[in-house]
């Protein structure tokens, strides 16, 4: 499916089960490292299922179970694998989530919470660290005069900025984002975009989104879901412009989703 | 980016640790959650050992006497008895009509505000002073005296607060779809709360009131300070009487005991057999709690399930 | 059209009528105050305020009485002090267990347990205190005298635990699960995020819940009327016997009050002292409870 390219993860014959309905039906996909892949197709196709099964969210509510493999590269770790603790797949991957969720505390302490959970408590090392993050998170300049005021302070757009940076402060291997502009204003939308397009050298990202256009604008590579499966997966300019399927065409042009 | 390779190991080692303290911590919640479980079933089974031998129809029409095998709980559970009746009958019906009130008329003024400032207040006033306000009010000003309309009075102050907030969570637990349906085909405010609010929140105020009845058998301080006896070897008055009109309020004004009380003089005396008396007193006054509590509990998810909107 | 004048007038008495059930509290409140100001006016006309402020004896019923009511302020303390090293930490440690950790199963059993844990009359409490832990503690601590303030201190304490887990765990409940979500998708643990960023994100619901606590202890009477003795003591000893203000009321009103007495003025004068230190603790109580609706 790609070639000539590195790659960060593969997927091999994903299926999910939710309370034995199969949501996720035998998903073959590779996600190419330092790129950004998107996922799109109509509500309920299992976008955001597949997404969370990256990070095993799904172990935090019974009745769930996956079948197949997600294999990590360069150590070929199946994240998926029952014998692999979801907390140490967590701390390899990050999350960005739909509705921006900082916690009730200072900007500081948000961006810091993943390093703390390390048991990282120097000082010194965290101010660097936070203001790396907050600076590749586009953020930098409009809160280093108070980082120490309460997080809800923020506006969406940069609350929104802040869980970034909460979910990049930890140099994650792999970057989820579940719809990350679907609450936002247009302007703070774009913001998110340019970002997210600027993060690509530094990690690789899989973004989930029910806005076409955006696929279009930010992503390499595009896969489009229906019904828990994979209907096509290829280089997002080809996927636009000639698809393959008619599936594919159909909700591209608006004909459903 | 991405320098987990190396560091691994120490990102592991940390996992590890995190999830020890997690698993440790697991274990600490599971039994201190487990403490009030066994202290329960601790206080039961020492108050059985020690009075269930005690326990005897003798035991439930004797009055209390300077010989313990002889001493009984009649005096005490006629008065418990009859002093419920008056609590009742003043906290429920003043009770509900300020959850009524609160909920269906109060604006958002500085009076409605007032009004809950005070009940939430009063809720965290320790009983013992609702027993000095009742000497005061009650018995002196008023001239009750020192007997089961005081204290009757003073126990529905005491439970009046529990009445109110069960009535205005059920109340506000009624969509206004259904206010607006009775209204749309003409009814009034009072009709609107006689035929749909009142019936509909019965149940949540039913178990507000039982969980409130429950707590005011058990106290004991408030009663005392209004000057119940400890040591009573008769009973009110009868509620009836031979003569017009028949019905005899006499017994309101007479002096009285409740079973706490007696409980509390029996453990205060230094025989030994007196305690287990008292451990006889207890376990009626713990079943009576206990199925009243869970009478409650049970009529609470009931009303749950049956009704939802 | 006859009916509707007579319909109106109806609906307005019926108002006026609940009305005045409303304003009862009020009333109630303002009669509390009353009184207790009016008696202790009676008995300050006789007592100065110093000396009850800082004599540290109190006598009251002797020949040669002493007002001096520290001696009960610090029985209250000393036995609320106990109680809140009991049930402060466990209390919020059943919380947090309750609301991050339990399966449903265990918090469906254990929330009516608890339940019923506080509706327990107080006078059995103080039954097990006097003829069943303190016989236990003596095994342990020979020192510990038949009244003393540890037993009835861990009693109130393991009484007043569902009153803190309660209110605790609904606050923590009440934190949306999207703010775990973000704790967890960072990898932290259950134990990480309970710590750190449930309960500071639920901190006012907390602090509200152990202020309920605290008050409760103060006001409770019968478990120390029973088992701390009735002796006025100005120690921080727990194993002597304690009076505290409750205890001392109804220790006076068991025997006889002839009405307006120094006697009688003397638990009015108590009463107020316990009065204001409630609602002092209220008054903190209720400035939480308005900070939880501020946050979300």
């Amino acid at each position: 499916m790609i070639v000539s390219e590195r790659l960060k993860a593969e997927v091999k014959n994903l299926n999910f089960y939710y309370n034995q309905i199969q949501a996720i039906k035998n998903i073959n996909l590779s996600i190419a490292e330092n790129r950004i892949t998107a996922l799109i197709g109509p509500s309920g196709c299992g976008k955001t299922t597949y997404l969370r099964c990256f990070n095993r969210m799904h172990d935090l509510y019974p009745n769930n179970r996956y079948e197949g493999e997600i294999i990590l590269y360069p150590d070929r770790l199946n994240i998926i694998s029952p014998k692999v603790d979801p907390i140490e797949v967590r701390m390899r991957i990050s999350m960005v989530f739909q509705k921006p969720n900082p916690f009730p505390k200072t900007i500081y302490e948000n961006v810091a919470y993943g390093l703390r959970v390390r048991g990282e408590n120097r000082r010194s090392f965290l101010n660097q660290k936070v203001e790396i993050a907050l600076r590749q998170a586009a953020l930098w300049d409009e809160v280093k005069d108070r980082l120490f005021d309460h997080a809800f302070n923020l506006s969406g757009g940069q609350q929104q900025r802040l869980c970034i940076a909460r979910a990049l402060a930890t140099d994650p291997e792999i970057l989820l984002f579940d719809e990350p502009t679907s609450a936002l204003d247009p302007t703070a939308t774009s913001k998110i975009e340019e970002l997210i397009m600027q993060l690509k050298k530094d990690v690789t990202i899989i973004i989930v989104t029910h806005n076409m256009q955006q696929a279009a604008r930010v992503s390499d590579y595009t896969a489009f879901m229906y019904l828990g499966e994979i209907i096509e997966f290829d280089k997002t300019e080809k996927i636009f412009t000639r698809p393959s399927k008619k599936l594919t065409e159909d909700y591209i042009t608006g004909r459903f989703g | 980016m991405g320098p987990q390779r190396n560091p691994f190991e120490e990102i592991r080692k940390r996992i590890v640790q995190n999830k020890l303290h997690d698993y440790l911590f697991w274990l600490l919640g599971f039994f201190s959650t487990l403490i009030g479980f066994v202290v329960l079933f601790t206080l039961i089974i020492d108050l059985f050992i020690d009075g269930f031998p005690r326990l005897s129809w003798s035991f439930f029409v004797s009055y209390p006497s300077r010989f313990p095998e002889k001493a009984g709980i009649l005096s005490a559970w006629v008065g418990t008895t009859l002093v419920m009746v008056v609590t009742a009958l003043t906290a429920i019906p003043l009770g509900i009509a300020a959850g009524i009130y609160l909920e269906e008329y109060g604006k958002k003024n500085w009076l409605t505000h007032l009004i809950e400032i005070n009940m939430n207040n009063l809720a965290g006033v320790p009983s013992i002073i609702y027993g000095l306000l009742a000497l005061g009010l009650f018995v002196y000003f008023f001239k009750f005296g020192e007997s089961i309309l005081t204290g009757g009075l003073t126990l529905g102050l005491l439970i009046l607060p529990m009445v109110v907030t069960s009535t205005r969570e059920s109340i506000k637990s009624i969509p206004n779809s259904i206010r607006e349906a009775s209204y749309a085909l003409g009814a009034t405010k009072w009709q609107t709360i006689k035929d749909h609010i009142l019936p509909y929140s019965m149940g949540g105020i039913l178990t507000g009131v039982i969980i409130g009845l429950s707590r005011a058998i058990g106290e004991t301080a408030p009663i005392i300070t209004v000057g119940a006896l400890t040591f009573i070897a008769f009973l009110p008055s009868p509620p009836l009487s031979p003569t017009f009109p028949f019905i005899s309020f006499k017994w309101l004004f007479d002096p009285f005991t409740v079973m706490p009380i007696q409980m509390f003089n029996w453990i205060s005396r230094p025989q030994k057999e007196f305690h287990l008396n008292a451990a006889s007193a207890g376990i009626i006054l713990l079943v009576m709690t206990l199925v009243m509590n869970g009478l409650a509990i049970y009529l609470r998810y009931r009303f749950r399930k049956r009704i939802k909107w | 059209m006859k009916r509707p004048l007579l319909t109106i007038f109806k609906e307005r008495a019926i108002e006026g009528v609940l009305l005045l059930s409303a304003l009862s509290s009020i009333f109630i409140t303002l009669s509390i105050v009353f009184i207790l100001f009016y008696e202790s006016f009676g008995f300050f006309k006789d007592i100065p305020l110093w000396e009850f402020l800082t004599g540290t004896q109190w006598t009251p019923l002797f020949a040669q009485p002493k007002f001096g009511i520290l001696p009960l302020i610090c029985g209250t303390l000393l036995v609320t002090g106990i109680a809140v090293l009991v049930a402060l930490p466990i209390g919020l440690i059943v919380a947090v267990y309750l609301s991050e950790y339990a399966p449903h199963k265990i918090r469906e059993m254990a929330k009516p347990i608890l339940e019923l844990l506080a509706a327990i009359p107080t006078v059995v409490y103080g039954y097990f205190a006097l003829l069943f832990l303190t016989p236990i503690l003596q095994k342990f601590i020979p020192d510990l005298s038949g009244f003393n303030a540890l037993s009835p201190g861990i009693i109130i304490g393991i009484m007043i635990i569902p009153y803190v887990s309660s209110a605790s765990e609904d606050s923590m409940r009440a934190v949306p699960m999207h703010i775990r979500e973000g704790s967890y998708a960072m990898g932290a643990t259950k134990f990480q995020t309970a710590f750190k960023v449930i309960i500071p994100a639920a901190f006012s619901g907390i602090a509200a819940s152990f202020i309920i606590g605290i008050s409760r202890a103060i006001g409770e009477t019968m478990v120390v009327a029973i088992a701390a003795g009735m002796m006025p003591n100005l120690t921080l000893n727990p194993l002597k016997p304690v009076q505290t203000l409750t205890a001392y009321i109804v220790g006076v009103s068991l025997g006889d009050l002839p009405h307006g007495t120094l006697e009688y003025k003397t638990i009015f004068a108590a009463g107020i002292t316990l009065f204001l230190m409630t609602l002092f603790l209220n008054i903190i109580g209720f400035w939480f409870k308005r900070k939880i609706r501020e946050v979300y």
